[in-house]
């Protein structure tokens, strides 16, 4: 549940600022970056990198972010299960194995996506496309694997039936804003984090708060049912009343209509309801963070290893940071440093 | 009642104009004794007046007079007491007719087309650009029946009603509904998944507020139908009773009369007493029928009426349940959820099994319909089972599969060809029979109920007048022995 590493590398994220330097225009945080970001760092190391497998996407049918204990004080001591590192996986490599030759053989790799994460990976009305961050990562797995983008078949997978598609074999991998926590690990096997999450408060602008007691106190907060941000806004509700929904998107339909003040979701589904809405912002405030990763089959080493090279690959690339501009840069900001694992 | 002479009480009568004692059981027990002679008339005052008429009885033509005006009064207070109830039958069943049913199935209209509304909104939401006009404008229509229903309704049902209170609730959320239709068209549209939050959103109220006020709505207006059903068919007793009682009168002066005078008919009271007969069987006749014909009503009309209406919402509902679960994309089971309980509601089984059981709200729509409409009922279980087999096909392509756009497609879809074989498809031909069902049985209604409250009109009419003439000719041939006197 825990990570060892989590403080300093997150530590390392949000010190790793790219900001643009505009300030007080309510739309950018980065001229505010740094006090807010020394804040986020000691909020976190307060929080004992007690890594619960912060936020799921859809936010509902997913166990409740772990099974590792929650620490109510923020000031509590990790280290739930110390065998457990979200972001181990098997060394990267290029070394076709069973798993890897029947994909290949197959001519065709079909991985479960998610078509209701805006930017991440959500159904185009207009093309019929599912597109979006998670989406071209996919796509350069497909690339690497069968020299072909469009050789791969995407399987809009629901929420609740991730690990059971991979279990029982009908795709090959999911790439759907996947948190690794330590129970899932037990599940499916991970490839190493291709992303970096943590829960984070969306409010209107208009309120021009910054800070969690600001924006909560004496109001209403929303988060998704069963969700990690759920958790922590029962245990640290920074006096707000919390009112939970089905999917962390509803949090937003009851924002606009004025029935909630603020909502919490991890900051990649934050962003994608920032886009849907340019009247509301993320506060630079953040608790729980996490990663995220591949998942497959338990025992398809080589295929993780090969996933693992891939990642490795499109980061050197830099088409991960290009994929980030495009998706994810217009609501998180030119900030990319800080959720690269 | 009232025979015309007494003897063991000499007290003064406690009646004044014509001494109505309601003393039914004591006339034709005692008998006739001849009295003194009559009395010199002249102004008296009202004690006198009274002593007058108790003294009229000691002789032969006081009693007469006695009791030609008790049978006058008898006979008018008949045909008034007849007019009176069945007039009062007449305008419950005018209500049942012309107010109480047609408010009672506009209550379950304004139910239909609001479920109707939402299922056909998320039908356009799932094609999104390429809503075919005929969606929109089923949308469209579904809003303006609605509210011209509810306005319909609340302009006849009267301020004290409880039915106002659910009228103006659904008046009130009607437009906030139709608002979060649009926000959800309008980001759908932007390509945002918001769209669909905020139609689950908009379909929530509509389930939470709008559709249990119209239904609380049409209960209420199914117990005034169930009222005015009950008065337009109630046994006018008390008018059967006078009747029963003026024959046993004039039977009873006939009876005297004869033994006095030793004449058999008098024709005065003979038609008299034929008036009265023939307007209490006429009564009889005529509850008979109207009773039968608003209880055929009833049965074949308004209750399977009631039993359709509820399995067309359900079938609403499910198809609404099947639309939001694409439109949720994965996210939420509770669609699904939602399909399985409505489909158990409309068939007594869950969803997705080939043949629907007898049971719940399909079955109980059957079990009530007339024959003719009941081959409808059984053509609207035919396509039911075709489109719960093509949801468990659309299910199977979206969950083992992984091909959302298949079991999209496979549900609506705009690609012509494609359109007959959809779920969608046959949901609308499952709602198409049962509308048929549902005009079959409306016309049953109309048939047995419509024109009763005419024939009750008639009924009190025809009595009115049969004892009016009973009355005169009493009172004429009582005349007539009387005039022997003189």
């Amino acid at each position: 549940m825990t990570m060892r590493t989590a403080p300093s590398r997150t530590t390392d994220g949000a010190a790793g600022t790219g900001g643009d330097g505009t300030d007080g225009t309510g739309t950018n945080h980065a001229g505010r970056a740094r006090r807010a970001r020394a804040a986020a760092v000691v909020a976190l190391l307060a929080a004992g990198a007690t890594l619960l497998g912060a936020g799921s996407p859809q936010g509902a049918g997913l166990p409740a972010a772990g099974g590792g204990p929650r620490q109510a004080a923020p000031q509590a001591a990790p280290a739930a299960d110390p065998n457990c590192d979200t972001s181990r996986s098997v060394p990267p490599s290029t070394v076709d194995g069973p798993a890897v030759k029947a994909i290949k053989d197959n001519k065709t790799l079909v991985i479960g996506v998610d078509q209701n994460s805006y930017r991440w990976g959500a159904r185009n009305p207009a093309t019929g496309e599912i597109e979006g961050f998670d989406i071209d990562l996919a796509k350069a797995i497909g690339t690497a694997l069968l020299g072909d983008p469009n050789k791969v078949t995407f399987k809009a997978v629901p929420t609740a039936e991730r690990i059971k598609f991979i279990q029982d074999g009908k795709v090959d991998m999911i790439v759907r804003t996947m948190t690794i926590t330590c129970e899932r690990m037990d599940q499916v096997a991970f490839s190493k984090p291709y992303f970096k999450t943590a829960n984070r408060l969306l409010v209107p602008k208009a309120r021009g708060v910054k800070t969690f007691d600001e924006a909560l106190n004496g109001r209403t907060a929303c988060a998704a049912r069963s969700s990690s941000a759920e958790d922590e806004l029962t245990k640290n509700p920074h006096g707000s009343k919390l009112v939970t929904v089905e999917n962390q998107l509803d949090c937003l339909v009851l924002m606009q209509l004025g029935k909630v003040d603020a909502t919490m979701t991890d900051d990649g589904l934050a962003a994608g309801q920032a886009a849907q809405d340019t009247t509301v912002t993320l506060l630079d405030e953040q608790v729980r963070p996490g990663v995220m990763g591949v998942a497959m089959k338990l025992g398809n080493t080589d295929l993780v290893a090969r996933v693992n090279q891939v990642l490795a690959d499109y980061q050197a690339s830099g088409a991960w940071r290009d994929s980030y501009d495009k998706w994810l840069k217009p609501t998180m900001h030119d900030d990319a440093e800080r959720f690269r694992p | 009642m009232a025979t015309p002479v007494r003897t063991e009480e000499q007290g003064p009568a406690p009646g004044t104009s014509g001494a109505t004692t309601p003393r039914p059981a004591a006339g034709p027990a005692t008998t006739p004794v001849a009295g003194r002679p009559a009395r010199t008339p002249g102004r008296l005052d009202l004690a006198g007046r009274i002593r007058r008429i108790a003294d009229a009885r000691h002789t032969a033509p006081g009693r007469l007079r006695l009791a030609g005006a008790l049978l006058a009064v008898l006979l008018v207070a008949f045909g008034l007491l007849t007019g009176w109830q069945v007039n009062s039958r007449a305008q419950a069943a005018d209500r049942v007719v012309s107010y109480s049913q047609p408010l009672s199935q506009a209550a379950a209209d304004i139910h239909r087309s609001l479920a109707d509304a939402d299922t056909t909104a998320a039908t356009g939401f799932l094609l999104a650009g390429a809503e075919p006009r005929a969606v929109r404008e089923r949308y469209e229509q579904d809003l303006a029946t609605a509210s011209r229903l509810i306005a319909e309704a609340a302009a006849r049902t009267t301020a004290s009603s409880p039915a106002q209170q659910w009228l103006s609730s659904l008046n009130q959320q009607l437009p906030v509904y139709a608002g979060l239709v649009e926000t959800a068209r309008a980001d759908n549209r932007l390509g945002f998944p918001l769209g669909g939050a905020y139609l689950r959103y908009a379909s929530q109220q509509m389930r939470d507020t709008l559709l249990p006020d119209a239904a609380k709505l049409a209960d209420a207006e199914n117990e005034a139908l169930a009222r005015d059903y009950a008065e337009a068919r109630a046994v006018p007793w008390a008018a059967f009773v006078l009747g029963l009682l003026a024959l046993a009168a004039l039977v009873r002066v006939q009876q005297v009369l004869f033994r006095r005078t030793n004449r058999v008919f008098n024709i005065g009271l003979v038609g008299s007493t034929a008036a009265v007969l023939a307007a209490v069987l006429w009564l009889l006749a005529g509850s008979w029928i109207t009773g039968a014909r608003l209880a055929e009503s009833e049965r074949d009309g308004a209750a399977p009426l009631r039993a359709l209406n509820a399995a067309r919402v359900d079938v609403l509902t499910a198809r609404l349940a099947e639309n939001l679960h694409l439109v949720a994309r994965g996210s939420s089971t509770q669609y699904a959820d939602l399909w399985a309980a409505t489909t158990k509601d409309l068939t007594g089984v869950a969803g997705g099994d080939a043949a629907p059981g007898t049971g719940g709200a399909l079955g109980e729509a059957r079990r009530l319909a007339p024959r003719d409409a009941a081959e409808a009922v059984d053509q609207a279980r035919k396509e039911y089972s075709t489109w719960t087999a093509r949801h468990s096909a659309a299910i199977t392509k979206e969950t083992v599969d992984g091909d959302y756009q298949g079991a999209l497609d496979s549900t609506v879809t705009v690609k012509e060809a494609d359109v007959p074989n959809t779920s969608d498809a046959a949901f609308g031909a499952t709602d198409q029979q049962l509308e048929r069902a549902a005009g079959i049985e409306l016309a049953r209604f109309r048939a047995a109920a419509g024109g009763t409250g005419g024939l009750l009109d008639a009924l009190a009419l025809g009595a009115g007048l049969l004892a009016l003439v009973a009355a005169v000719s009493a009172v004429r041939g009582l005349g007539r022995r009387l005039a022997e006197y003189r």
